[in-house]
């Protein structure tokens, strides 16, 4: 049993009150009220959450005892990594509302209800809407539902509803309503004409919302029956308390036929009446966030079709050279109320043709924005008449970024882990692939001299562990009789002793089957014979996998802080090993830091879409992984130890070469008691490298 | 039914096959002409059957070989056998289909092993014979021998994946799913659900058709729907059919089989 005091010290503790206001005798009572198993649960969060932020925690403790009156463990945690996640993301003050808001959360949930989250759902729900049809649909974290027309935002939380179930069902039927949104038209009007004239703008917008929303309804209902049912459980007497103006526009709205100018026409006799409580599942609409997304998107789509048609044309007119006359492109539109699958049809010079599986999705895309396809997007792009950087989503050149303002555009993120949160925080590292500069020097000519005995020596022995035919013989089954197993069986048989069933050779075909990625130390401290003996580790190795034939690739990876992580592409899996490859190892220099958990995420990544039986992952490293700031200690080792058991549990084996002779006091905690080797020689490295991958994989 | 060998086994009831091109044209066509043939195209969406409607047709025997990875050339032209005390050649498929005359169907024949290719390849150009190396004796193919092998390009592997030297001696067929509307007459009418019923269904191969790439390595097939619709039409519930049928036979993944149920839940 913990004492008053106990928890005060505690407190003290993690939210480090000697330098704050926070008065810890204030906040113990609260806590010591709690069951035991509740007082540690509200305790260990405080702690997570302290190593965020002390005036996050501190507000946490105060309101989680509250909190955990209503709700389960399970819902609490929740809040708390959400509040983190905005911290992360969106700094102190937006975290704090998150904790604060709590009192709204409270009420809008039932007593001990069991919500639905966010993290849970979201993987069942990407499926479902991919499945639905259409646009392909991105999921986003949100505090409003709403959508853009690209991507679908739901909140982290739904607890209105008392069972998990059903909670589950609101944010299923939450992201059909959106994706209703986008395919039935909803979204097809604008801010500045068609809300304009009204002198309450925000009432009027209501009305439509909530007017569409009866209007998708009805069309659900029709088309998924079964999902149209959960809804009536959801909300069952929701339209029955309508009042009589309301009832009327609903039975309107029901027709098959009704549109979204039908609910603009229902306006203006609904102005005056007094508004309905929301739909449960009613979605906001953010007209103007939908205009800027659709904007863009419409023009690129344009564009894209009429270079797509283009380039289909040309193809079509090598296949088959015509005549000379203008290709004349109609489309016919599937019908709006059609069965699934039926497909756009082109008519080409008045001959029905299939369009390509891209002009296809094109097609759709553009008329969900537009509601049909209007005759001047048929228009083929004439030669050279756009150019390509309109209508292709281009990486950002990764020096270009740094200029000027800072932006994430063209990066990938990686989650981390932290320690103390004991938890991820999400997307954190900011990750670009890069090139390595090429140096067309006189290293590898210079490497391949000095150390010709033993490129000779690596290429014959790896020559040696390539595919290999075997015969084997005495098999049961086989393709040829091996006849001195045939003759001894007769032998036996006369003799009188059993016959062997063994009597056929087989040829047998060994599969090495390897994909590995070297993940190379790129950070400051390489600097000069480290860095020398990498690249000439690197080179060495490459010509020995050359006559092996195993597929790798090969990364540096480098960085400051986590807006910066870098890696650096010397090799990837696809490309073939030559002079430019050969140029890049030669161009390899120290760089900064030595963040390795994002490094990992990547590399598990590419090593994952490779079809290899087995895949590895190399780490060529010179000490612990280590950051500016954060990144130090504990920190930084148990992240990269996270990153490398999402990659085991994935199926890679990792392995850690190192040159730290301090290395057995922290790599057994990350790679695991045999995954890693210690060259204490830095000279050595050139000629361990090759030999120790070979033992590996023999 | 007594033992018969799969070269006497002829197909006497016309198999159901929807045409949904000129691809029975195309074969006869190719028959007729001795041209070898490929039947491209994703898991059960009908070459199978297309294959057995054409052997009925041509009133040919069909001898079928599921191609697998360990599938040899021997496994296909023959081998000797050891039958008391003495050694016997016995043929393979391909050599009894070269023999009787038959249609030699080698289903799915990426999965061979790259060697198997090599056998085929002067039985499918203008020689049409099949070399029987271990017996050192060539086998002419007759005028009504006919050699066809399907492939599912859906497949991206580099290793799976047939050469120019093999698919440069083929006639190709491309079978894809059929239309909506086809595919919902083939539904009802192999498992003998109502039209509306197999419409439903067909709507809901297109949602997870619409996931092929998004975590799906394919969407279901027509077999599939067939399926689905017999266990229907025997009074199993539409959406436990759907799960037991279709969702299970797509995918093992917990988070996708959950989708894929809350979709059919949604349709039915």
């Amino acid at each position: 049993m913990l004492t008053a005091d106990d928890i005060a010290a505690r407190l003290d503790e993690y939210l480090e009150t000697e330098f704050s206001f926070i008065r810890s005798d204030e906040l113990a009572p609260l806590v010591l009220a709690l069951a035991p198993a509740e007082q540690a649960f509200v305790l260990d969060w405080t702690q997570r959450i302290a190593s965020t932020n002390t005036e996050i925690a501190h507000q946490f403790v105060r309101r989680a005892p509250q909190v955990l009156r209503l709700q389960e463990p399970r819902v609490i945690e929740a809040w708390a990594l959400h509040a983190m996640d905005v911290y992360d993301r969106a700094g102190l003050r937006a975290a704090l509302e998150v904790i604060q808001d709590v009192e709204r959360f409270v009420q809008h949930s039932q007593a001990r209800s069991a919500g639905a989250l966010f993290d849970e759902v979201s993987g069942v729900l990407l499926h479902f809407v991919h499945g639905l049809a259409g646009r392909p649909l991105r999921l986003a974290l949100s505090d409003t539902a709403w959508t853009d027309s690209e991507t679908i935002h739901l909140p982290a939380l739904l607890a209105q509803l008392a069972g998990r179930e059903d909670n589950f069902r609101l944010y299923k039927v939450l992201a059909v309503m959106q994706w209703a949104q986008i395919h039935h038209g909803t979204l097809r009007v604008a801010l500045h004409t068609d809300f304009a004239a009204w002198p309450d703008t925000a009432r009027a917008l209501r009305i439509y919302t909530l007017l569409e929303t009866l209007r998708l309804e009805a069309i659900i209902s029709r088309t998924l029956p079964g999902l149209g049912r959960e809804m009536q459980q959801l909300q069952p007497n929701y339209v029955a308390a309508l009042s009589a103006p309301w009832q009327a526009a609903l039975r309107q709205l029901q027709g098959t036929q009704s549109t979204p100018a039908a609910s603009l026409g229902l306006l203006p006799s609904l102005y005056a009446a007094p508004l309905p409580p929301p739909r449960l599942w009613q979605v906001e609409l953010y007209l103007n966030e939908v205009a800027a997304c659709m904007q863009t998107r419409m023009e690129r789509e344009k564009l894209l079709l009429r270079v797509r048609l283009a380039q289909w044309l040309e193809e079509q007119a090598k296949k088959a050279p015509a005549d000379s006359a203008l290709p004349h492109l109609t489309v016919r539109e599937p019908a709006d109320d059609a069965q699934a699958g039926s497909a756009f049809e082109l008519t080409l010079n008045d001959a029905p043709v299939a369009p390509p599986e891209a002009v296809a999705q094109l097609l759709t895309s553009i008329r969900l924005d537009l509601g049909e396809i209007p005759d001047e997007y048929l228009v083929p792009a004439g030669p050279g008449e756009y150019d390509p950087a309109l209508y292709t989503e281009q990486a950002d050149d990764p020096d270009a970024v740094w200029q000027g303002t800072y932006h994430e555009r063209g990066a990938s993120y990686y989650n981390e882990w932290d320690h103390g949160r004991q938890h991820y925080r999400k997307n954190w590292c900011v990750m670009r692939e890069r090139e390595v500069t090429p140096v067309h020097d006189s290293f590898v000519a210079d490497t391949l001299q000095r150390y010709s005995g033993l490129v000779a020596h690596l290429r014959r022995s790896f020559e040696a562990m390539r595919d290999e035919e075997r015969l084997l013989k005495r098999q049961v089954h086989g393709d040829g009789v091996d006849i001195d197993a045939l003759v001894e069986a007769l032998a036996d048989a006369r003799d009188g002793s059993e016959m062997s069933d063994r009597l056929f050779m087989r040829l047998h075909r060994v599969e090495r089957d390897i994909a590995v990625a070297f993940m190379v130390d790129m950070s400051g401290s390489t600097r000069g014979w480290v860095n020398d003996a990498e690249r000439e580790a690197l080179l060495l190795l490459c010509e020995a996998l050359e006559a092996l034939g195993d597929r790798y690739a090969i990364y540096g990876f480098s960085g400051i802080t986590r807006k910066r992580c870098e890696l650096y592409r010397i090799k990837r899996f696809d490309e073939p090993y030559g002079d430019e490859v050969r140029a890049r190892i030669s161009g390899v220099r120290a760089q900064d830091y030595t963040r390795m958990g994002f490094a990992i995420r990547h590399l598990t990544q590419l090593l994952n879409a490779t079809a290899a039986r087995t895949r590895m992952l190399v780490t060529l490293s010179d000490g612990k992984p280590d950051d500016y700031s954060d990144y130090r200690g504990v920190y930084g080792i148990e992240d990269t130890r996270r990153a490398l058991l999402e990659a085991r549990r994935s199926g890679i084996h990792p392995f850690c070469i190192t040159i730290d002779e301090h290395g057995p006091e922290y790599l057994p905690h990350m790679y695991g008691a045999v995954n890693y080797t210690v060259v204490s020689e830095v000279r050595q490295l050139p000629f361990k490298v090759a030999d120790i991958y070979r033992r590996l994989t023999a | 039914m007594a033992e018969i060998t799969p070269e006497e086994h002829y197909i006497t009831a016309e198999p159901y096959y929807e045409p949904s091109g000129s691809e029975v044209a195309m074969f006869e066509a190719a028959w007729h002409n001795r041209l070898p043939l490929l039947l491209k195209g994703p898991t059960g969406c009908g070459k199978t059957r297309f294959m057995e409607y054409m052997a009925w047709r041509l009133q040919r025997p069909l001898i079928t070989v599921s191609c697998h990875d360990d599938l040899t050339a021997s496994d296909l032209v023959g081998r000797y056998l050891v039958k008391g005390g003495e050694t016997v050649w016995v043929d393979g498929p391909l050599a009894r289909a070269v023999r009787a005359g038959a249609i030699c169907y080698l289903d799915e024949i990426v999965e061979a092993r790259k060697d198997t290719m090599v056998v085929i390849h002067p039985l499918a150009d203008d020689r049409r014979v099949l070399p029987m190396e271990k017996l050192g004796t060539l086998l002419q193919a007759g005028p009504e021998f006919c050699l066809a092998v399907s492939y599912n390009p859906g497949y991206q592997s580099v290793l799976k994946d047939l050469k120019q030297s093999t698919r440069q001696r083929f006639v190709a067929l491309e079978f894809d799913y059929p239309s909506a509307e086809l595919e919902a007459r083939i539904v009802a009418s192999e498992s003998g659900i109502d039209a509306a019923l197999a419409q439903t269904l067909v709507k809901f191969a297109h949602m997870t058709r619409n996931l092929k790439g998004n975590g799906l390595e394919e969407g279901a097939s027509t077999r599939l729907l067939v399926h689905a619709g017999k266990l229907i039409a025997s009074g199993v519930p539409p959406v436990t059919a759907c799960a037991g049928a279709i969702a299970q036979a797509l995918t093992d993944e917990p988070e996708m089989l959950t989708a894929i149920n809350e979709l059919s839940a949604s349709l039915f």
